[in-house]
């Protein structure tokens, strides 16, 4: 029997509703919500040129906060960078929050990490460093199976702020932000968890192989301005733009936020997880319908309720348009809803997509602006879709946000957040 | 080489690895892990970097023999010669 929770939130008891009190964030192009939602209305890029090993200068996305905010300079040699964005993201988030950890049951907490990959990184290192000790095994160091196991991100967390509740990763491919918050609220609703740090991560920026990968694919977006290096939706789009970065959230349920004064940013309204079993790339817009009607369905809404779509748009020739396509197939009867992506402002975050693009819109509930998308210079007419924003911000009161994000191996998720009304 | 010399590679080893601790007062016959902080992890960081710095393999039985700063330099002085 099927017994999950169906039907418009604002039914259920404050126990079984899941709610954001706490955004801890790295973006290319901010460190912290403000200035990231700063810098999504004013249209600021976070791409830059990089030096990617063996392949050279490439446009990418990359974040700038300070590494050791949070963590020693020995444990930050010890981690990875996927580790260390975790950590920041994680005690920025629960500053935002409000909460002490030192007055928390730690093992009562969650950490649910989103993630695209893990160990790339530190693989291509090591081997980088056998082929400098002449493919001497001697040398491989002991750091690489701590640093490689695929719980690294969230272990690493748990390790910094002494949470002993469960603490790891959730493999989605470029769903994997979406996912990891849609795991958070599953656990706590499950009682397995007082309240969790959940949202996706990603260091795929110092791994040359998925640089080199997209571009064997010819899915690697390219120009001479990094800023315009990936164009989603427009019509001279040549690919995604790699980037790194990180967003975690706070979640608990209502009746803690309400019990503790917590600062409420939105709810979890609903969510679809659905899988195409079609291909190991290419996206199937038909399962993507279902997953957007699957998760407005559970939401108990309509279509007409969702004020703005969150693309996943990530600048592939083929991957727009089947999403569009889709998008269309859902909203086009719509005539209230909006529509932006993200990636054209800070690339593609692989595992920390989904959260990051969450964050950058869900200010709108407080500021009522919506950002546009950034680097369409001529729209392709097979992306047009009814709401688009091309240029923002513009201003409109947004209650619910669908946030979509899709990943390689044909997994959908779409996220239903809603604004929390005052009662 | 002189002990002197090995005390010093030794302990260039154990800065680059404690990184923020102050390692100028350390207590030779004191267990180094009693003084600093630092674990099993750190302690393997000791090892390879013996190894690839000065080519000085210490098999696992001998790790007990690096537990102070004056038994390291009374078990590598003979092996840097």
């Amino acid at each position: 029997m099927n017994k999950m929770i169906q039907g418009n939130t604002k039914n259920l008891s404050d126990d079984l509703r899941i709610v954001i009190t706490g955004v801890g964030l790295a973006a290319p192009n901010g460190n912290n919500l403000s200035e990231f939602r700063r810098n999504m209305l004013e249209g600021i890029s976070g791409l830059d040129m990089m030096e990617v090993r063996h392949m050279g200068q490439l446009a990418a996305g990359n974040c700038s906060f300070d590494e050791q905010k949070y963590q020693s300079r020995k444990m930050r040699k010890r981690g990875t960078r996927a580790g260390a964005i975790g950590i920041y993201c994680a005690n920025e988030a629960l500053v935002d929050s409000g909460i002490d950890i030192n007055e928390e049951d730690r093992d009562n907490v969650g950490i649910y990490v989103g993630i695209t990959e893990h160990g790339n990184v530190e693989t291509e290192n090591e081997i980088h460093e056998l082929y400098q000790n002449e493919l001497n095994t001697d040398y491989w160091s002991h750091h690489h199976n701590p640093r490689t196991v695929s719980n690294a991100p969230a272990g690493e967390i748990s390790l910094n702020l002494r949470i002993t509740g469960p603490a790891y990763t959730v493999g989605a491919a470029c769903a994997a932000g979406n996912i990891g918050l849609i795991h958070g609220a599953q656990m706590i609703r499950a009682g397995e968890v007082s309240w969790c740090l959940a949202g996706g991560i990603s260091e795929s920026t110092h791994t040359f192989g998925i640089f080199a990968a997209f571009k064997a694919q010819g899915a690697l977006g390219s120009h001479a301005d990094p800023t315009l290096a990936t164009r989603p939706l427009d019509k001279n789009r040549n690919g995604i733009a790699v980037s790194e970065g990180g967003c975690l959230y706070v979640l608990e349920t209502l009746a803690r936020a309400k019990a503790r004064g917590a600062k409420v940013y939105g709810e979890i309204a609903g969510y679809h997880v659905n899988s195409d079993a079609t291909d190991f790339v290419l996206p199937n817009n038909d399962r993507q319908v279902e997953c957007m009607h699957k998760a407005i369905k559970r939401a108990g809404l309509s279509v007409e309720d969702i004020d703005l779509v969150s693309m996943h748009a990530t600048g592939t020739s083929l991957g727009d348009i089947q999403e569009c396509k889709a998008v269309r197939e859902v909203f086009d009867k719509s005539e209230n809803t909006l529509i932006n992506a993200s990636k054209g402002f800070i690339g593609h975050c692989m595992g920390a997509a989904g959260a990051l693009e969450l964050a950058g819109n869900l200010p709108s509930f407080e500021d009522n602006m919506v950002h546009g998308c950034r680097n369409i210079e001529e729209l392709d007419p097979e992306c047009e879709i009814k709401g688009l924003v091309l240029k923002g911000p513009v201003n409109k009161e947004v209650k619910t946000i669908l946030n979509n994000s899709f990943g390689m191996l044909g997994i959908n998720s779409a996220l239903i957040i809603s604004k929390m009304e005052k009662e | 080489m002189e002990a002197v010399e090995v005390r010093k590679f030794v302990l260039d080893i154990i800065e680059d690895i404690a990184l923020d601790e102050d390692v100028s007062n350390l207590n030779d016959d004191i267990a180094l892990r009693e003084q600093l902080d630092l674990d099993s992890m750190d302690f393997l960081d000791i090892v390879m970097e013996l190894k690839k710095r000065h080519k000085v393999e210490v098999p696992q039985e001998d790790y007990p023999r690096l537990a102070t700063m004056s038994g390291c330099v009374e078990y590598l002085t003979p092996k840097m010669q």
